[in-house]
């Protein structure tokens, strides 16, 4: 023998490395070994290579890398002697994975161990074979398996049929030729061959649905008289435990009977009376025991419905629920979850069980019960889980909070029977794991308060409430600050007080604390403090006695660090001192949010659908019928679009001020303003005023003309002295002034007319015509007819498009409609698409006139245009 | 299907493995430490499954060792538990009456064990009393090599004296 190789043996090495104190100590044992493993290596020393590979995966086993083994292990492999295929094959298996390009190289060594006279060392090469083949071995190396399946000793057959389930795994189409072979093993009566071969026909059965067909119809019943004889089978003692002969077989047996029965009335029928004997029979003081009980209830819950049967599986799941063994308990709720699907009734008699479930000691059981709560909640017993879960979060454990934080919102959200339990419920979250809740929750929180207006005294004041006892909640905190924003008037004077609460006093100073406490708090994040910036400048026009304390808040923040913050403070601070004419008109109450538009952008897709001529309002709704509002209304889209728009107008909702106009982000506009400068006009219109890039639009098309201008002139004014720079991409046209204009010539080509607009009161229809060589631009031009018998004056027409159309419009034809069509207005459009050929033209319209001096506005949506434009 | 076992002792050394699924070196050790984390910080009496990404790890302490499979969302937990055991008994069995030590300077014997239990992540044997014997078996085989290995070296250095 070489004397200059390494010399430790391997028991000495490990002592070795157990007698090093410090990791540092280990590292050097392992560095010396590897190197003295490699020199071997380098040498191809034969005597020590069986010795070197078991160092190696003891080496591999304390995470330290062996990768220059791998090669040793195919030597191995390859030697012809047992004992170094035996420890090749364990390292083959240990050190490299099936993702190794190496292992290929092994694929030949294994054909011919495959065919290996020695029995052992075929198991050897099956047993590596089926723990470590790639695709591409089980394709090579699936006949020598197929014919290993017949081999006269049923330890190879085993050995075998285990293969091939990793073999028709990794390549599915291999799956028809094992069919005949598997089904054979099934009348053996060998143990550790039949139950390797119920294991592969349960595989088969789940790859190929012919082996299904084949082994429902021609192995049922055998499985059954197996499973009969095995149940009824007298003691034996090799394959018992706890008195049960074999349950590995049994459960095994119970598995591929589900798979028979499944979705087959008369498999299911042939195995009912043996079902019924292992669930009556079977001892369930021991784990053996329970298993079987266990999987026999899987099967009857899954196959084909049987009365009978199902009342005992659901009275075994009973008994394993109230079970003092928490193993039980465990697989009883995991069993129940199952079975809701098949009979809630039955399972929702378990309610109060599974309820205390949630509180275990158990993580996992925990969280087990947690999920069956979720399935189990309906509208008759909503209130009851939902108090016991949110009595339950004050004492839970912190890292359980927030699972059943997201669990107890998502049940309320989905089945409150009335909002001011909802808004009762999330206020309850929101102040015991209010850091746990998520921004959509709060968002819908935000939005179902702005719709509930009979609520909005009552939750501004419980928000006031909750706020003295959990400030440390951060979305609690950003909820009750917008909500003191928009409602802080009801908070302080007690406005729409329901019977069931107590009247409080707070002043106008005590409500404007909450918000200075709230952006004066380290721990608030930007969103917090923005929206508290924005809540502060609502305030300063609601409690003008407060007005020069808030001015002095928001004067503190000009110099915040936070770009966001600073620029905020700044402009609001020259809205209080210096537009005091207009402050009131900007903080104007938020525009109800629309719960429609909010839950379907949540659900990822807009509601309603395709309409091509939407039904115009003419009611206006939450009753803007103010002088701004009707271009507040046209920027602030999707917060109150009465009619549900198709799905492309949902998209030209988003594209029209180029930002992602969803509530949830005017709330939080702030949150986002730091991601780009456009969402800085998210935050003017939160409080009313128009964006700055239209409004030169505004100003530029309304002095020519003698439309009601003096409130545009206002808010561009306040828009340009905040900010005039326009930084929000293309610029949108979305005004059109108003003045006659002549007919455009028409030579291009000859396009329908439609009729884009219809109420009861007036009637719109546009012309269309292009211009030659600039198959682009559409010149529409648009006709008005009044319908009714009042003559319609200060008319004007408003259009806006998506971005990538351009829209011009010229002056109209006139600003007063006669009576019952007696004559017309007409405007001519020129739209540029520069999409043009693969999107069609859409156009959001609103059009404001006069009747005897009362303002109507009537407003839709326009997407029935010609293809092609 | 068991997708990896795993035996790891109370201070979190790690005194087997074997991975039925594929998993790269550095997912295993990522495995390993997560799951330790999760195990070894679990009071005695709770159940001994742990739900962990998507899979259960079904568990059970013997003395000072935890012997942890993990398996699909669907398998039946109580039946690993009982697979556990019975590896454990075939361990003693083997080694009579087993002990950690044991486990450490005969790790491939253990290796070799399991190897007779399962293969591809499936049951392969029910009966201790077979395992025992193939083990067996295959144990002489390699002792009739190595006395092979030993009478023909003596041979040759009689024969170069």
């Amino acid at each position: 023998m070489n004397p200059f190789s390494s010399g430790t043996r391997l028991r000495d090495m490990i002592r070795a490395i157990r007698a090093c104190k410090t990791a540092a100590e280990e590292r050097g044992v392992v560095r010396k070994e590897c190197a003295a493993i490699r020199a071997s290596i380098n040498e191809n020393d034969q005597d020590y290579r069986h010795r070197n590979m078991a160092k190696l995966m003891f080496i591999h086993m304390l995470g330290y890398p062996t990768h220059f083994g791998q090669m040793e292990c195919l030597k191995l492999i390859a030697s012809p002697g047992f004992p170094e295929k035996r420890i090749g094959y364990l390292g083959l298996m240990l050190l490299l994975d099936e993702r190794q390009e190496v292992l290929m190289l092994v694929t030949n060594s294994l054909k011919q161990d495959l065919n290996h006279t020695n029995q052992y060392i075929v198991g050897l090469a099956l047993c590596a074979l089926g723990n470590i083949c790639s695709a591409e071995m089980a394709r090579d190396l699936a006949p020598e398996v197929e014919r290993l399946l017949q081999f006269r000793d049923p330890n190879i057959r085993k050995k075998a049929a285990l293969c091939s389930i990793r073999i028709i795994k990794k390549v599915p189409d291999l799956a028809e030729n094992f069919i005949n072979p598997a089904t054979s093993l099934l009348r053996e009566k060998h143990h550790g061959v039949l139950i390797t071969g119920v294991q592969l026909c349960t595989d088969l059965c789940k790859t190929s649905t012919e082996a299904l067909e084949h082994i429902r119809k021609k192995c049922t019943d055998g499985l059954v008289r197996s499973l009969r004889d095995l149940a009824n089978s007298p003691y034996s003692p090799e394959y018992d435990i706890a008195g049960i002969t074999d349950p590995f077989l049994h459960i095994r047996l119970l598995k591929l009977l589900r798979v028979l029965g499944e979705g087959d009335a008369d498999a299911s029928d042939s195995m009912n009376d043996i079902l019924a004997q292992v669930a009556t029979k079977t001892e369930s003081n021991k784990v053996a025991g329970n298993a079987i009980l266990y999987e026999c209830v899987q099967t009857i819950m899954s196959i084909e419905d049987n009365g009978g049967l199902r009342v005992l599986a659901i009275n075994i799941l009973g008994r394993f629920l109230s079970n003092r063994d928490n193993n039980i308990r465990y697989v009883a709720l995991n069993m129940l979850m199952r079975a809701v699907t098949a009979d809630a009734q039955a399972v929702q008699r378990h309610r109060a069980t599974i309820l205390e479930c949630v509180k275990d000691l158990d993580a996992s059981i925990r969280k087990r019960a947690l999920e069956l709560v979720y399935v189990l909640v309906n509208e008759t017993n909503v209130k009851p889980l939902v108090k016991e879960l949110v009595d339950y979060l004050e004492v839970s454990d912190l890292d359980f909070r927030e699972d059943l934080t997201t669990k107890i919102c998502s049940i309320v959200a989905k089945f409150s029977p009335e909002k001011i339990w909802y808004i009762d419920q999330m206020l309850k979250v929101l102040s015991e794991a209010g850091n746990f809740v998520k921004d959509e929750v709060w968002y819908a929180l935000i939005v179902v308060v702005s719709n509930a207006s009979e609520l909005h005294g009552y939750t501004v004041r419980a928000l006031y409430r909750a706020f003295q006892t959990s400030a440390e909640q951060e979305t609690l905190v950003r909820v009750t600050v917008w909500c003191i924003g928009e409602y802080g008037d009801m908070l302080v004077n007690n406005i729409g007080m329901l019977d069931i609460e107590d009247p409080i006093t707070v002043t106008e100073s005590d409500a404007v604390d909450v918000v200075e406490i709230a952006i004066k708090r380290h721990a608030s994040d930007l969103t917090t403090k923005a929206m508290a910036l924005v809540a502060l400048l609502k305030l300063s026009s609601r409690f003008p006695s407060c007005s020069e304390r808030i001015g002095e808040i928001i004067v503190q923040f000009k110099g915040n660090l936070v770009l966001e913050l600073q620029q905020r403070a700044i402009e609001f601070n020259s809205v209080i001192s210096k537009h005091q004419n207009i402050r009131s008109t900007l903080v104007e109450r938020m525009p109800v949010l629309d719960e429609a538009t909010f839950i379907g952008r949540r659900a990822g897709s807009l509601p309603g659908a395709a309409s091509t001529a939407t039904a115009p309002s003419v009611s206006l709704p939450n009753g803007l019928a103010k002088p701004a509002a009707p271009l507040v209304d046209l920027l602030d889209l999707s917060s109150d679009d009465p009619v549900a728009p198709s799905s492309s107008g949902g998209d030209f909702l988003q594209d029209l001020l180029g930002v992602d106009l969803s509530p949830a982000s005017q709330q939080s506009g702030a949150g986002q303003a730091s991601k780009s400068g456009t969402d800085v006009l998210l935050d003017l219109l939160s409080i009313g005023s128009p964006v700055q890039s239209n409004s030169v639009d505004i100003l530029s098309s309304n002095t020519s003309n003698k439309a009601p201008v003096s409130p545009l002139d206002d808010l561009s004014s306040l828009s340009l002295s905040s900010r005039s720079a326009s930084n929000a991409g293309p610029v949108i046209d979305l005004l059109g002034g108003i003045s006659s204009s002549p007919p455009t010539e028409n030579n291009g080509p000859v396009y329908p007319s439609v009729t884009a607009f219809e109420s009861s009161s007036l009637r719109l229809t546009f012309n269309f015509t292009k211009q030659p060589g600039n198959p682009q631009t559409t010149v529409i031009q648009a006709t008005f007819t009044n319908l009714s018998s009042n003559t319609y004056t200060d008319f004007v027409f408003q259009a806006a498009v998506p971005k990538f159309l351009q829209l011009h419009l010229d002056p109209a034809s006139g600003n007063t409609l006669p009576a019952t069509g007696n004559g017309s207005i007409t405007q001519t459009l020129r739209v540029t698409n520069s999409q043009h050929g693969k999107k069609s033209l859409v156009m959001r319209i609103r059009i404001a006139y006069k009747i005897n001096g009362k303002d109507t506005l009537e407003e839709g949506q326009i997407s029935n245009f010609p293809r092609d434009l | 299907m068991i997708h990896f076992v795993l035996l790891i002792s109370r201070q979190g050394k790690v005194r087997l493995t074997k991975w039925y699924s594929p998993y790269t070196q550095k997912e295993r050790s990522k495995v390993i430490r997560e799951l330790s984390g999760v195990i070894l910080s679990r009071a005695p009496k709770l159940c001994n499954f742990v739900e962990w990404r998507g899979h259960k790890v079904v568990y059970k302490r013997y003395a000072s060792l935890y012997f942890c499979m993990c398996i699909d969302d669907t398998d039946n937990e109580l039946e690993v538990l009982e697979m556990i055991h019975h590896f454990v008994e075939i361990l003693d069995r083997y080694f009579g009456s087993v002990c950690e030590l044991d486990l450490i300077f005969n790790f491939h014997k253990a290796y070799y064990i399991l190897d007779e239990l399962l293969i591809a992540g499936e049951l392969q044997e029910s009966s201790k009393k077979t395992v025992a014997r193939l083990i067996a078996a295959q144990d002489s085989l390699v002792e009739t090599a190595k006395e092979e290995a030993s009478s023909l070296s003596n041979i040759i250095a009689q024969a170069t004296k």
